[in-house]
């Protein structure tokens, strides 16, 4: 599948932004983030700084932008639509939690229950954008039972790193927080393992022949495509990567996303003090870049069944 | 609403037959689409960069050609594609708009262009490939059925049926009621054992494709004379014994 690079920012920066969102909702009310009107602020403004980016970014992938409100109109079949509600969903009660949290410093009461209801509608939202590519059946990288596990973990793994260097910047050590993002890490580092395991390991029931209906006298193969040139079907389903290239780039994004993350969740578990914020914030930003080419190859390496007509034998 | 009809007793199942035994795969059927198409119901189907080096455009109706099979059994099989209706079309069910939707009294499977935004997730959704997207207008388009033409009353009887079906030449293309057992679309399937394309992913295509038949003479008439072919080269002592066991057991 081509990745259309709006997408690609879009499900990581929103997943971020999401889970950065939840952890606040959830962590305030609980008592467990720094006190202060300007904590509340900058970390509320970057989770829906991102959650919101994101979602605008993936308003520039469709044909036409200014139709998008009609997206929210089909959630009973759609996950794409039940994405978009409850990514607005979430807004409301954030809107609440984040105005009293900010200017009246309640963590308690219907304040802190608002921010408890964003987190809920916050996981409910990257769940739904698991779900979008979970539930195509014709993409065997995506219809499986590891990409929503995938998303909610990588999600959860970007919004832990981003709340632990947020916290350490107001000059708290956060044992526990470390000790989560270390675990979340490995969790997730562990989830994406098994991914790319399925993926190298298993193919689609479809194959040429099912596609066709031929096969009755042996093996199917292309003889002629329909056309000289690409279409639409080729350029958004037919993008191939080399396998020699994808094997580079899960390399790149083993250590940038997994194992760089998890040594500076490591070290800031043990260091507090400027030392413990910059390991902080190094795990982040090498979260950052191995998220991106994670999600990269998630479509990269996604085989539509159309190619099945194309001269793929098996995707 | 993306939302499926009910499907009530004796529905209606528009859709096609293609008779993959005698498609000579003369791309005519695509052509036809698209001359019909550029000015129907979804019309324009416009194309890019026409006479640049790399002309593409959207197509509603694709020949593909395939091979089957090994040596003398192998065979060239013309491979038309293009939407199949399905019975569980999830391009439907996806869209997030109410844009694409399946018409409950034919089965048409159908995008309304005025609601659409281009999220393209439909074509996702479709196994087969039948959705291409206008990229001047924005939005997706797909085979219509040709619904401007078998409910068009400004045309002659004989005249309403899909344009691809009309052109054909060598008559693989059959255009009738699937729902319908006893009409005559459906006999053929039954008769020659139509079957569907990617069964195994649950969209019941309403679409059929008739298997080419198999041979009707005997395989050795069909080659050519031994003097006509080239001789073959000088075999080794374990090959002739293999050619040997292999005349023996042909027998």
């Amino acid at each position: 599948m081509h990745p259309a690079l709006s997408i690609v920012f879009f499900t990581t920066a929103s997943g971020a932004g999401f889970a950065l969102l939840a952890l606040l909702g959830l962590g305030a009310p609980l008592g467990l983030l720094p006190e202060g009107g300007w904590f509340a602020f900058v970390a509320l403004a970057a989770a829906i700084a991102l959650a919101a980016t994101g979602l605008g970014s993936s308003v520039f992938h469709l044909g036409r932008p200014e139709r998008s409100w009609r997206a929210f109109s089909q959630w009973r079949s759609s996950w794409l639509s039940r994405e978009g509600v409850f990514a607005v969903l979430t807004f409301l009660p954030t809107a609440v939690f984040g105005i009293g949290w900010v200017f009246f410093g309640a963590t308690r009461g219907f304040v802190g229950l608002c921010g408890v209801i964003a987190a809920a509608l916050a996981a409910i939202t990257v769940y739904c954008t698991g779900m979008i590519y979970a539930s195509l059946k014709p993409i065997h990288q995506w219809h499986n039972n590891w990409v929503v596990p995938s998303y909610l973990a990588l999600g959860l793994m970007g919004g832990l790193l981003a709340l632990d260097f947020l916290v350490r910047l107001w000059a708290r050590y956060a044992g526990g927080l470390a000790l989560l993002s270390l675990v979340v890490v490995v969790v997730a580092w562990w989830i994406k393992e098994r991914y790319w395991l399925f993926i190298d390991t298993t193919s689609a029931r479809s194959t040429v022949a099912s596609a066709t209906a031929l096969g009755s006298r042996g093996r199917v193969r292309r003889f002629e495509t329909p056309h000289t040139e690409e279409n639409y079907l080729l350029k958004e389903m037919g993008f191939q990567i080399a396998r020699k290239h994808a094997r580079r780039l899960r390399r790149i994004a083993r250590l940038a996303g997994f194992a760089l993350p998890a040594l500076g969740s490591l070290a800031a578990l043990v260091l507090s003090g400027a030392p413990g914020t910059v390991a902080a914030g190094l795990a982040l930003a090498c979260a950052a870049l191995g998220l991106v080419i994670e999600r990269w190859l998630f479509f990269a390496e996604a085989k539509h069944t159309v190619t099945l007509y194309y001269g793929a034998d098996a995707v | 609403m993306t939302s499926l009809p009910r499907e009530l007793p004796g529905q209606k199942k528009l859709g096609l037959v293609i008779d993959l035994d005698i498609c000579v795969g003369c791309h005519a059927c695509a052509t036809a689409c698209k001359e019909w198409n550029t000015g129907g119901h979804s019309a324009p189907l416009p194309d890019f960069d026409p006479y640049g080096e790399s002309a593409w455009g959207v197509w509603f109706n694709r020949i593909h050609s395939f091979e089957e099979g090994d040596g003398d059994g192998a065979r060239t099989v013309h491979f038309p594609k293009s939407c199949l209706h399905c019975e569980e079309p999830a391009c439907v069910t996806v869209c997030p708009t109410g844009a694409s939707y399946k018409r409950a009294e034919d089965g048409i499977v159908l995008v309304n262009e005025s609601i659409c935004i281009g999220c393209k997730l439909c074509s996702w959704a479709c196994p087969y490939g039948a959705r291409e997207f206008d990229a001047d207008e924005g939005v997706m388009k797909k085979c219509t059925l040709c619904i401007d033409r078998i409910y068009n009353d400004h045309l002659p009887e004989r005249d309403r049926e899909p344009a691809c079906v009309m052109v054909c030449p060598v008559n693989a293309r059959h255009f009738g009621d699937l729902g319908d057992p006893d009409s005559a679309i459906s006999q053929l399937v039954h008769d020659r054992r139509g079957r569907d394309l990617m069964p195994e992913l649950g969209y019941k295509p309403v679409n059929k494709y008739l298997p080419p038949r198999q041979d009707r003479m005997p395989r050795e008439t069909a080659r050519l004379p031994s003097s006509a072919r080239p001789p073959p080269p000088p075999a080794a002592p374990a090959d002739k014994l293999l050619r040997w066991v292999d005349r023996l057991l042909s027998r």
